[in-house]
């Protein structure tokens, strides 16, 4: 028999890509194409779902050709997709109603207010793990319901479909209605406890049940694909920060992964039970392998990491290409006493305080570019710190290892401070694109190209690690520091100039 | 404070000279342009010929700026960013050889190790990025020797004459006459990698092949390094399957940085 892959798909947001694996999790070919980011009015962010279908179709048919390898020889196909990012489709002719609502997207600000008012932003919360907040798909369809001509009544004649993106390819690929548990708790809709659409809810959003795919597990056969990858099961779904999670291997409880692009996103595994945060942290699933428990997660994102970097090469100028900042950072041995909070647009977990704006604190004459560059690196850390500390006080889970991911992951003098002012091991894994990863594990799992989950711990290999090198009090007194330094980020937005 | 020195001076004046003239000038020409005496003249262009800011064509004799001028105009390539470039296609080497991973660049006389990937197995290793390696006894110093005009050992640098340099020794396999290194690096020219048995460490062989920019210029190489059982085949030559992941790595690197496929 000829060589098997497993073919990942992974739907984001600025581009769709597909990228084959081997037996031993290595990548044999990879296809992207990228797609319109369409932007109707500020705040507004728009993707035309016909142009995201269209380029899969390219990416998967490209990522074959590439190769050499011809479609019988894909042993399964598993999707991973940006989150939250919410479409509404007619059942029959499969048009959709308007443009998918990306996750970015805040045009339901008011609306999210407006359920807020009674019971505030944490009313569903210990339902759904979530609080009210734009991201999120239920006020979204909500709001395609309330404001594109006719949606409201096809929706009440149960013409339409809801989907995000994971169940629109689905669907289109093998004409099945479902989504995983992992996608479903993007929703606000799904009861963590149940894994079901919680008709509290619904009723609470005014939202007909009818819209609404199936609820199936992370890792199992949905149905067979048609078109070029005829016959080939399509096994898998999972939201992109859950597939990352999967890709790094974090199955036990207490494993973190950190993906490290313009911002961060930490996830925990928090084992078979949800947790409440009292910190901030948003609770999610893991994932879901077929009929086994599902497994959750403890979420915490950081907004501004990777983009202050950009902010320094391209608002300061101190910089030409964002690697250059180990480089400028290097120049000098410590932060000079200089530390960055970037608040640009407020804090979010733990402390979730909209009036913050940024600061640099402990400027003093000596200080240079190359100690502004280290605190900029520097404040990457401690907002991992803060998360990883809030994370540590919810699940009452100690983390000994960070598993990262992501562009970042390529500047060793932040992989050194993270694990100094972590104190733990900070370790990156051999393939770095553990989304596309933790997608094809989960498919080739649901079809047995891989036996079981001891196999894909076997695959997963460090490329490299870092270990504490930060003495205790130096981290301590940093650690204050930086406190300090958020304190005189706080009520900076005063209320008149919120709007 | 103290005074200038007038033969850095003299140097600059040359140097404004030869970037002024296309087709290079000869001795003559430049010494009667600043009106100096030949003799001076002379023993400012070999000196700066000697650092790579000036090249003599061997058919005309004339002088013109030489690789190492050029390459301080043009923004050089930050070690940093080639790790980012280089990023996914150090791990396939590591993950298609089984091997460690390391990118040198040239650093005064020696190779700085500006990224390292593990090998993949579950031994423990620590990172050694930062590191020195000497040019002579390794794939990547070899390999940049052979393409980059400016990499030479320390000891061959501060020889004055054409005596012959013997180079500082690791283990009983380091080849130590520059003269026979020279002669490798003809075959590491010949056919585009390298590589070291024994050299550095024993029991250890390394493989190598250039990274080269846009302009075509080497900016540094990459290479796996491992036990000599792995990586030498039994009538003592390298393992070509290794040295083919080698070359594609370096290939799939260079055509990030935008070098055109050779």
């Amino acid at each position: 028999m000829s060589q098997q892959y497993v073919a990942a798909i992974d739907q984001g947001t600025t581009s769709s890509r597909c990228i084959l694996f081997d037996r031993d999790g290595r990548i044999v070919s990879v296809d992207q194409r990228e797609h319109r980011q369409i932007f109707p009015k500020p705040g507004w962010v728009e993707h035309d779902a016909l142009e995201i279908w269209t380029n899969v179709e390219a990416v998967v048919q490209d990522s074959l050709r590439k190769s050499d390898i011809t479609p019988d020889q894909i042993a399964a196909i598993g999707i991973t997709n940006q989150r939250e990012t919410t479409l509404l489709w007619d059942r029959e002719t499969g048009e959709p109603v308007y443009n998918a609502i990306v996750w970015q997207d805040t045009r339901t600000d008011d609306l999210v207010r407006e359920l807020g008012a009674e019971g505030g932003q944490d009313r569903f919360r210990a339902k759904c793990g979530l609080p009210l907040a734009t991201y999120f798909s239920g006020p979204k369809i909500r709001w395609l319901l309330d404001n594109v001509k006719g949606v409201r009544e096809r929706a009440d004649r149960g013409e339409l479909m809801f989907g995000t993106m994971d169940t629109w390819l689905i669907w289109k690929m093998t004409g099945r209605h479902v989504t995983d548990v992992t996608n479903a708790s993007r929703t606000m809709l799904m009861n963590l406890e149940t894994l079901a659409w919680d008709e509290e809810i619904l009723a609470a959003m005014d939202i007909p049940r009818s819209l609404l795919p199936e609820i199936r597990s992370s890792s199992e056969v949905y149905g067979e694909s048609n078109g070029y990858l005829a016959g080939v099961p399509v096994a898998s779904s999972l939201g992109d920060q859950h597939a990352a999670l999967f890709g790094q291997t974090c199955f036990d409880p207490g494993d973190v992964k950190g993906t490290y692009g313009t911002g961060t996103f930490l996830v925990m595994n928090t084992g078979t039970e949800p947790v409440t945060s009292n910190n901030g942290l948003l609770t999610t699933l893991g994932y879901k392998i077929g009929d086994a428990p599902a497994v959750y997660a403890l979420e915490g994102s950081i907004a501004v990491t990777g983009s202050l970097v950009q902010w320094l090469r391209d608002n300061l100028g101190l910089i030409s290409s964002a690697p250059e900042i180990e480089t400028l950072a290097r120049t000098v041995d410590d932060n000079g006493g200089c530390y960055i909070v970037p608040a640009f647009s407020g804090l979010f977990a733990p402390h979730w305080r909209s009036d913050a704006r940024g600061v640099i604190a402990g400027l003093t004459g000596y200080v240079n570019k190359g100690h502004i560059a280290r605190a900029v690196l520097e404040a990457s850390a401690w907002q991992t710190r803060e998360v990883v500390d809030a994370m540590n006080a919810d699940a009452r889970i100690d983390l000994t290892t960070l598993k990262v991911d992501g562009g970042m992951t390529a500047d060793n003098l932040l992989m050194q401070i993270l694990s100094d002012v972590l104190d733990a091991e900070v370790v990156r894994p051999m393939v770095a694109e553990t989304t596309c990863l933790g997608a094809a594990y989960a498919a080739g799992l649901a079809v047995g190209y891989w036996p079981d989950i001891e196999t894909l711990r076997a695959n997963w290999h460090k490329a490299a690690e870092w270990n504490p090198k930060m003495p205790a009090e130096v981290r301590d007194r940093e650690y204050h520091n930086w406190n300090k330094a958020v304190r005189r980020t706080l009520d900076w937005v005063e209320h008149e100039d919120q709007a | 404070m103290p005074g200038r020195i007038q033969s850095i001076e003299r140097a600059a004046a040359i140097l404004r000279l030869l970037a002024s003239g296309a087709r290079g000038l000869s001795l003559a020409e430049i010494s009667r342009s600043l009106e100096l005496p030949k003799g001076t003249v002379l023993g400012i262009l070999r000196t700066l010929q000697h650092v790579g800011f000036v090249e003599q064509d061997p058919e005309s004799g004339r002088y013109r700026l030489g690789g190492g001028m050029l390459s301080l105009g043009t923004r050089y390539l930050d070690g940093n960013e080639l790790r980012t470039r280089a990023l996914n296609w150090a791990d396939t080497l590591a993950s298609r050889s089984g091997e460690s991973v390391r990118i040198g660049t040239l650093h005064k006389h020696q190779v700085l190790v500006v990224h390292h990937v593990f090998r993949p197995d579950s031994t423990r290793q620590t990172l050694d990025v930062g590191t020195l390696l000497p040019l002579h006894a390794t794939a990547l110093g070899k390999v940049l020797m052979a393409f980059d005009p400016l990499a030479v050992p320390e000891e061959v640098s501060s020889v004055e004459t054409d005596a012959p340099v013997e180079l500082t020794s690791f283990t009983r396999h380091t080849v130590t006459s520059m003269a026979a290194v020279e002669r490798q690096l003809d075959g590491i020219r010949e056919n585009g990698w390298g590589w070291e048995a024994e050299e550095l460490v024993d029991g250890e062989v390394s493989i190598a092949a250039p990274i080269r920019d846009r302009r075509g210029v080497t900016v540094g190489a990459i290479g796996v390094r491992g036990a000599v059982e792995r990586l030498r085949d039994a009538s003592g030559n390298p393992d070509m399957e290794q040295v083919s992941y080698v070359r594609d790595a370096a290939r799939a690197v260079s055509r990030d940085l935008g070098a055109t496929p050779y």
